[in-house]
């Protein structure tokens, strides 16, 4: 038997090894006191010097692992969502954890595990390191959920999150394995090539079916309807930086992925699975925004705002084409921003003591902390897509995809749903301008907050008013990064 | 394509009626005696006490993990091992980072203490709670004026 090790150029996976070194590094670094508190710096370095060596391979197509691992374009521009998604996270972060007893270095070594399998999960052009890197992803968010363990909520989102992901990922395994059945290969190329040279004549029933399973689990982690019953209340239980990076990383990696599978292998089977597409879609955007109408609890709202948002994501999937995938990437981005900037509030204030996870306790916060409103009245504009945020022109984007590529009800149904979606949002802006606050207003010594987290809420913010005005560039990169897809 | 699995079908067919059909002629033949020590669980050389259906400690999975891991490890090292000489110094580099990174998770674990089967931090804790239990008994036995709430439900 001849055996040869496959080639070991590991230049695609270069960001990746640097994260899971780092990752690695930091648990064992946790396991002394004494560095306690430069954990977080530790690991927005490591960051950081991912961030240099994604930009340094942009423009190239480096491949690994006999060619199950590519870093294109499309994977630089979903790691700098990731990036941008942890290294917020992680600022928001720093004074939650230390009022809340989480500061431990395992917890930002689990940051740097996600972002490892998020990344490896855009770049991964095989369905089994797909799956592999999906189990890294959610295996930490499992842990990272659960990190407050002395609350009751957060144990019970662990527990929920973890049984319903591990389902899903039996419907993810058992789709692929119809798929392999089906096709006899697992490689996106191999698939496209037999898709594309399909022999007329009677469906291929089993790789209809696969293709539904994995739809279905992937479904799951993007919070698409009808799988999207654990958003709300994982969202709510987990630690609020938690909930941040969950609703932005995990979901653009579960994106990454779908427009990769869907938009981009299986797009000849387009007449098969836009029907079933198109009709989850409405759903999604429906149920979450009528649902998040009545919520009075924030993490909530914006858990249900964030499966409307999957929805108007997925509107873009069922348009399809170069011009759908890069209007999700952009969206993507922008979603992050505006996420981190709401649930940013929440988790500043939290680490001042002063919980603001009702409506009744927000009330006044315009006059209590002038700042902190604006930020999250900038946030609530830009979900809700008014301009001159980054949230309109994202949609904008989404929706006109959807007109160009010929499905005039859906994007009417879309436009529908946003505006419907105007009364939940504009509704936080009104309590925290228009009521009289329920506490007093704080001390000038109570008003200091935490400079992390008011540097990552402040540059989100400035971010999503710049994108807002200024769409082209940041749109012509993404639009660029996903010409490589084919 | 699909009658590639009609072998598959076959199989799974004929496995279960053995099974079954085996069970099924046995209970006819055989003679049915239960008393309780052929009812309890089965234990190698001891009494057993209760029944098998209790609450396991947590701490068996930590060590069943933690077993595991190093399970998955020999299973790659045998073969690894058995052809390392044609694949090589980036097959025994490859190798070196994998044990390099199981052994991280070792250190790990072994300084967060969950080899020993009881935690030094949690006899500690288990002690600092029943001193300060202590205590507080001796602080009521000493001032018993200091608690007014039990002196009224007393009366």
């Amino acid at each position: 038997m001849d055996l040869t090790i496959p080639s070991t150029d590991l230049t695609a996976i270069l960001p990746q090894i640097t994260l899971i070194g780092a990752a690695s590094v930091l648990l064992l670094l946790s396991l002394s006191d004494r560095l306690r508190r430069a954990m977080p710096y530790l690991a927005l370095l490591a960051l950081a010097v991912v961030a240099v060596q994604v930009a340094g391979l942009w423009g190239q197509a480096p491949r690994s692992f006999t060619d199950m691992m590519v870093r294109d374009d499309f994977t630089g521009f979903a790691d700098l969502i990731f990036i941008a998604g942890a290294i917020l996270t992680i600022l928001i972060s720093v004074a939650y954890a230390e009022t809340h007893g989480i500061d431990r270095g395992e917890y930002y070594a689990l940051i740097l595990f996600a972002v490892s399998g998020m990344s490896l999960m855009a770049a991964s052009v095989d369905l089994f390191t797909f799956f592999l890197s999906l189990e890294v992803l959610s295996i930490s968010l499992y842990v990272l959920i659960g990190f407050e363990r002395g609350e009751p909520m957060s144990n019970e989102g662990a527990l929920k999150y973890f049984l319903l992901g591990a389902f899903a990922s039996g419907f993810i395994l058992y789709g692929i394995a119809l798929i392999y059945g089906a096709t006899g290969t697992t490689h996106y190329q191999d698939l496209t090539t037999f898709v594309n040279h399909a022999v007329p004549g009677p469906k291929n029933l089993l790789l209809l079916a696969g293709l539904g399973l994995l739809l279905v689990g992937l479904g799951f982690k993007v919070s698409m309807a009808p799988f999207h019953g654990w958003t709300p209340d994982v969202y709510q239980g987990a630690p609020t930086p938690i909930s941040a990076f969950m609703a932005t990383g995990s979901k653009a990696a579960g994106f990454a992925v779908l427009i990769r599978v869907f938009a981009s292998v299986f797009a000849e089977l387009r007449v098969d699975w836009v029907p079933l597409l198109w009709g989850l879609t409405v759903l999604t955007m429906t149920i979450g925004n009528i649902v998040a109408l009545v919520q009075t609890d924030l993490k909530r709202l914006l858990a249900y705002s964030s499966i409307a948002h999957a929805g108007y994501m997925l509107l873009a999937i069922v348009a399809g084409g170069a011009e759908g995938s890069s209007s999700i990437l952009f969206y993507l981005l922008v979603y992050t921003l505006m996420n981190v900037a709401a649930f940013g509030v929440i988790a500043v204030l939290s680490a001042k003591g002063e919980a603001s996870h009702t409506l009744d306790e927000i009330a006044g916060l315009g006059v209590r902390r002038p700042a902190l409103a604006a930020v999250m009245a900038v946030a609530m504009f830009s979900l809700a897509g008014i301009p001159p945020t980054a949230g309109f022109m994202a949609k904008f984007y989404v929706f006109s995809a959807v007109v160009k590529a010929d499905f005039l009800g859906l994007a009417v149904i879309g436009v529908l749903n946003s505006g419907v979606s105007l009364y939940y949002y504009l509704r936080v802006v009104v309590w925290m301008y228009m009521r009289e606050s329920t506490r007093p207003v704080p001390s000038p010594a109570d008003r200091r907050l935490s400079l992390n987290g008011l540097a990552a809420l402040f540059i989100s913010a400035l971010a999503l008013l710049q994108i807002g005005i200024m769409p082209s560039s940041l749109l012509q990169i993404a639009q660029r990064a996903v010409l490589m897809l084919r | 394509m699909l009658t590639d699995y009609i072998s598959v079908l076959v199989f799974t067919v004929v496995a279960v009626a053995f099974v079954a059909i085996n069970l099924f002629l046995s209970r006819l033949l055989r003679p049915r005696n239960p008393y309780p020590e052929k009812l309890t669980s089965y234990e190698c050389g001891e009494d057993p006490e209760g029944q098998s259906w209790i609450q396991f400690n947590i701490r068996f999975y930590v060590v069943a993990l933690i077993f595991l891991i190093f399970e998955v490890e020999i299973a790659f090292l045998y073969p690894w091992g058995v052809v390392m000489k044609q694949l090589g110094l980036a097959a025994y580099l490859e190798m070196a980072v994998f044990i390099l990174i199981l052994g991280a998770g070792f250190v790990y674990v072994w300084k967060k203490g969950d080899l020993e089967w009881v935690k030094e931090s949690d006899v500690i804790a288990v002690l600092e709670r029943r001193q300060a239990e202590e205590e507080a008994q001796r602080a009521r036995r000493t001032s018993p004026r200091d608690l007014p709430e039990a002196v009224t439900s007393d009366q």
